[in-house]
């Protein structure tokens, strides 16, 4: 392993688009997404403790708390943050659901429910096992779980 | 057309569901500093040093701020907390100093370096604690403090920060003739808000005098108002910026960070700074939900008619007073849940500890003091071998009653329990709280509560409205409650879109509230938008459509009286081939010869509470809100025998929610509450150890619901009785799903375990030391 101390110059590719960074090697990759270069705020802090998943992208198609990943670990991995979602199922599936209402977790919920939505198998124990790595407080969590089992049976039928 | 009615989506959806929606912490002006705050270690201390010199010398830290260096006392009621601490510390987390640094880390490792010497003080742990006899005194110089905002009676050489009561009838007298008495003693932890954005706060002071605050705050007028206040600066001088909030629930509504943001700025010459709260910092620093112990006693007539109450509430309201005496005064005018009680007497103490300070919390003390007389209405209907849910319906309120304190009920204010009561029947196929056998461990049984509540606002609360129009007829909205998931803002649009008979895509709103430029609105507190923003929108669309009418009868030579509107048009109503485009007079008329007449149409509204007055002292009478909306929660459990754990099967809301607005935003509101209030009810407490360490400042001590403990299956229907003087009749919704559900649970709970319980959070184990003690005290 490489030894790393001061900032570091790197390619990230995010979203499909290669960009240039200089990050910390204490740098957290929910920090270096919301910091004024890339100004990807989707991902939310809500704990930056792994806790309630406001954070979450996908790294290589599955989920990841990003406020648990160092950005110099991700070099060269395919990173997915809500930004990068265009016209996915489960996005209108929030809206029509009312799977939403500050919307403070909404980035990290749609990010599981897509990256689940992708996998081969989304029954409901897996579903539940996933959806349980984030929190919300505003809605009964019911409105979640139905777009996200909605946009699961779709794919599959 | 009707927008109202109508299930539409949010304004802000598409933006949420892309990651576009901006909050406080996603914009922040380049080259920010950033405050760290420095929290105590200790709950109750004296502070006999800081030293601050290592902190100073950390490279990029450009201010260290303490105690000293902040000569104020601030508080909604009472003046009580300094900014920071000074002197002493009163809790665990309590900011002791600030750092102000070029960058977070800087501030942070700085915040790090910095030496308290305390000098420990006897830790006040509880409500006992605090009133016995002798106790350690929190507040030192409580008989010196500022009441700012009457009433609000500090108790001297004690720890009560304030008492409420309500007095009613002939209680010693009905309580000894009454037949039937049963007594409740129930106890609730303090809880926190969690909402999932954390507290920020920034502060900029420009060279003109001018201060930009941007926070998440509930209450953007409020943090304008006492920011003048404490600081001597012009109301006009402060601007307030809120843009789309994440998560509220009355943990926003109280001016925090806000002035520890402007103290860091203005100690670093103006420059732009930012506090925002860690989780930890959230959850131990800023304000929580109180505590709550009561004693409540019934007394009624053997077929269960409500004689006669004696309640004591004991709030644990931590450290600090805030809005405490406020919701003491809810609690108290309130109490008998939604229950005609002629005789009674109540009496709300608010009781410093060395606890975290606390504030409103979604319900504004309706959760608490509901979960209290609604497990004492089961003790009841079970001493006396009646319906539960009959024994509520016999007692409601009805128009005509007159509340605790005395206010007179009306068919528009209070709406119709019983008529929601027998909705629930039906919709949860009621068979009576008897427990159902499943196997030989597991047992299933229902429990009910009901609730009411109402918006316990000040007399003089406003709110108001802006409507622009654009060239092309469509309009502009302005107002200043902010968006927090209530869907406040698309509220407001609906009614407006109605009363000006456009499509609701015609009426654009702000996600953000601006205080310089939006019409003050109170708080975004209460679940009062609709009612108070609502009023404001209806009277500006109203003077919009004056304005078009007397512009377009003018050009079309007729009297206003002559014209009606529709499809974005005016018309002369016998000849509707007469007409004029919005569009034609939105930004004033232009005659065929090129001369014009009128300008850009705007309408202003305005609202203001009426008919309230604050409380008096002795007996509580006056009137607490402009109506309560009522409704009735059940919730069905199966309970394990064996291991204590159970599962909610159902939760179920009927509620009175006068005139629905958008059924589907206020489903969702209900369900949502009803999931917080299952949380709070069955697993969220907050721990402090002997010392009075605060121990669940993470999301993994602080438990929250997670997906697949909620219920298999809610319920929500509403019935529809017209508060009359609300906006097409819609009457608060935004909290109450929280309000009974608790109760409900611990009813079913209570049931099926056959052991009462009045202690929150319904874990397994509390239920299991229930029946120990019961099984114990039985056989002693």
């Amino acid at each position: 392993m490489r030894s790393l101390t001061g900032p570091q110059a790197m390619t990230l590719t995010i979203n499909g688009d290669a960009r240039q960074v200089v990050v910390y090697p204490g740098e957290t990759l929910l920090y270096t997404l919301r910091g004024d270069a890339l100004g990807l705020t989707g991902a939310k802090p809500g704990c930056e403790n792994g806790d309630c998943g406001a954070c979450t992208v996908l790294i290589e198609q599955m989920p990841v708390k990003s406020c648990m990943v160092l950005t110099v670990e991700v070099e060269g991995s395919d990173i997915t943050t809500v930004e990068g979602l265009q016209h996915a199922p489960i996005q209108q599936a929030f809206i029509d659901h009312g799977a939403f209402q500050c919307g403070y977790c909404t980035s990290g919920f749609l990010m599981v429910g897509h990256a689940l939505s992708q996998q081969p198998d989304h029954d409901q124990g897996r579903l539940v096992e996933w959806l349980r790595s984030n929190i919300c407080r505003c809605t009964s969590y019911q409105e979640i779980t139905d777009a996200v089992r909605a946009v699961c049976s779709e794919i599959e039928s | 057309m009707s927008v109202i009615g109508t299930s539409v989506t949010r304004k802000e959806a598409p933006n949420k569901v892309t990651g576009r929606a901006r909050y406080t912490d996603d914009v922040n002006v380049p080259g920010t500093w950033h405050a760290v705050m420095v929290p105590s270690q200790q709950a109750h201390a004296r502070i006999m040093a800081i030293n601050t010199e290592s902190a100073q010398n950390v490279a990029g830290v450009k201010a260290v701020l303490t105690g000293c260096d902040v000569a104020i006392l601030t508080g909604d009621v009472i003046e009580d907390r300094p900014p920071l601490a000074h002197e002493k510390v009163r809790y665990w987390g309590e900011p002791v100093a600030l750092v102000v640094a070029h960058d977070e880390a800087s501030a942070r490792r700085a915040a790090g370096l910095i030496e308290v010497r305390y000098q420990p003080l006897k830790v006040v742990n509880s409500i006992q604690e605090a009133l016995a006899a002798n106790a350690p005194l929190i507040h030192e110089r409580i008989s010196e403090y500022q009441v700012a905002t009457p009433p609000a009676y500090p108790k001297r050489a004690s720890n009560l920060a304030d008492e409420a009561n309500v007095v009613k009838g002939d209680v010693d007298m009905v309580w000894e003739q009454s037949a039937i008495r049963v007594q409740v003693r129930v106890k609730l932890p303090q809880v926190d808000h969690a909402a999932m954005e954390p507290r920020v706060a920034k502060a900029e002071i420009l060279a003109d005098g001018r201060v930009l605050i941007h926070s998440n705050t509930q209450a953007p007028y409020e943090v304008q108002k006492l920011l003048a206040k404490y600081f001597h600066l012009d109301p006009g001088q402060i601007i307030v910026q809120v843009p789309l909030i994440g998560g509220a629930f009355g943990g926003k509504a109280t001016v925090h960070l806000e002035i520890l943001a402007y103290l860091a700025s203005k100690a670093v010459g103006g420059h732009a700074v930012k506090i925002a709260n860690t989780r930890e910092a959230d959850l131990a620093s800023s304000p929580v939900g109180m505590g709550l112990e009561a004693d409540i006693g019934l007394a009624a007539t053997k077929d269960g008619r409500l004689m006669a109450a004696k309640m004591r509430y004991f709030m644990d309201i931590g450290a600090y007073a805030d809005s405490a005496p406020r919701i003491a005064r809810a609690i108290a005018a309130q109490c008998t849940g939604p229950y005609k009680i002629e005789h009674l007497h109540a009496d709300v103490y608010c009781v410093y500890t060395n606890h975290t300070y606390t504030t409103a919390f979604r319900g504004f003390g309706h959760m608490p003091m509901t979960f209290a007389i609604e497990r004492a209405m089961d003790e009841l209907a079970r001493t006396l071998h009646i319906d539960p849910l009959e024994l509520r319906e016999r007692n409601a309120l009805a128009p005509g009653d007159t509340t605790p304190t005395q206010a007179r009920l009306t068919r528009s204010n209070l709406g119709d329990l019983p008529l929601a009561i027998d909705h629930m029947r039906t919709l949860i196929h009621w068979n009576g709280p008897t427990p159902r056998v499943v196997d030989d461990r597991h047992i299933r049984a229902t429990g009910v509560a009901a609730f009411w509540k109402t918006s316990s606002s000040p007399p003089n609360a406003i709110s108001g409205a802006i409507v622009t129009m654009n060239g092309d007829g469509s309009v502009n909205l302005s107002i200043g409650a902010v968006e927090f998931g209530a869907a406040s803002k698309t509220t407001a649009a609906q009614i407006l879109a109605e009363q000006l008979r456009i499509p609701l895509e015609r009426v654009f709103i702000r996600e953000e509230v601006n205080t310089h430029v939006d019409p003050e609105h109170w708080k975004t507190v209460a679940s009062l938008s609709t009612y108070m923003v609502g009023r404001a929108v209806l009277d500006a669309a109203n003077d919009l459509i004056r304005q078009l009418k007397d512009l377009a009868a003018t050009v079309l030579r007729c009297s206003a009286d002559d014209l009606d509107y529709g499809n974005e048009k005016l018309f002369v109503r016998d000849d509707p081939s007469i007409q004029l485009k919005f569009s034609d007079l939105a930004l004033g008329y232009k005659y065929q010869e090129g001369d014009s007449i009128g300008g850009q149409l705007m309408g202003r509204g305005h609202f203001m509470i009426r008919h309230l007055n604050l409380l008096d002292q002795e007996t509580g009478q006056g009137r607490p809100g402009p109506a309560w909306t009522v409704g009735v929660q059940a919730v069905e459990v199966e309970y394990d025998r064996m291991t204590h754990q159970y599962q909610i099967l159902t939760a179920a809301s009927v509620i009175d929610a006068g005139r629905v607005i958008n059924p589907a935003a206020a489903v969702g509101q209900v369900m949502g509450g009803m999931n917080m209030g299952l949380g709070v009810a069955s697993r969220e407490v907050i721990h402090y150890d002997a010392q009075g360490q605060f121990l669940s400042n993470q999301f993994r001590t602080y438990r929250l619901m997670r997906v697949g403990e909620q219920p298999q299956e809610y319920r929500v229907e509403f019935v529809e009785t017209p508060q009359v003087d609300s906006p097409f009749g819609a009457r608060p919704l935004g909290e109450h799903g929280v309000l009974a559900i608790g109760a409900a649970l611990a009813n079913a709970l209570s049931s099926a375990a056959e052991v009462p319980l009045n202690t929150l959070p319904l874990t397994p184990e509390a239920i299991w030391q229930a029946r120990r003690r019961r099984l114990h005290y039985d056989t002693v």
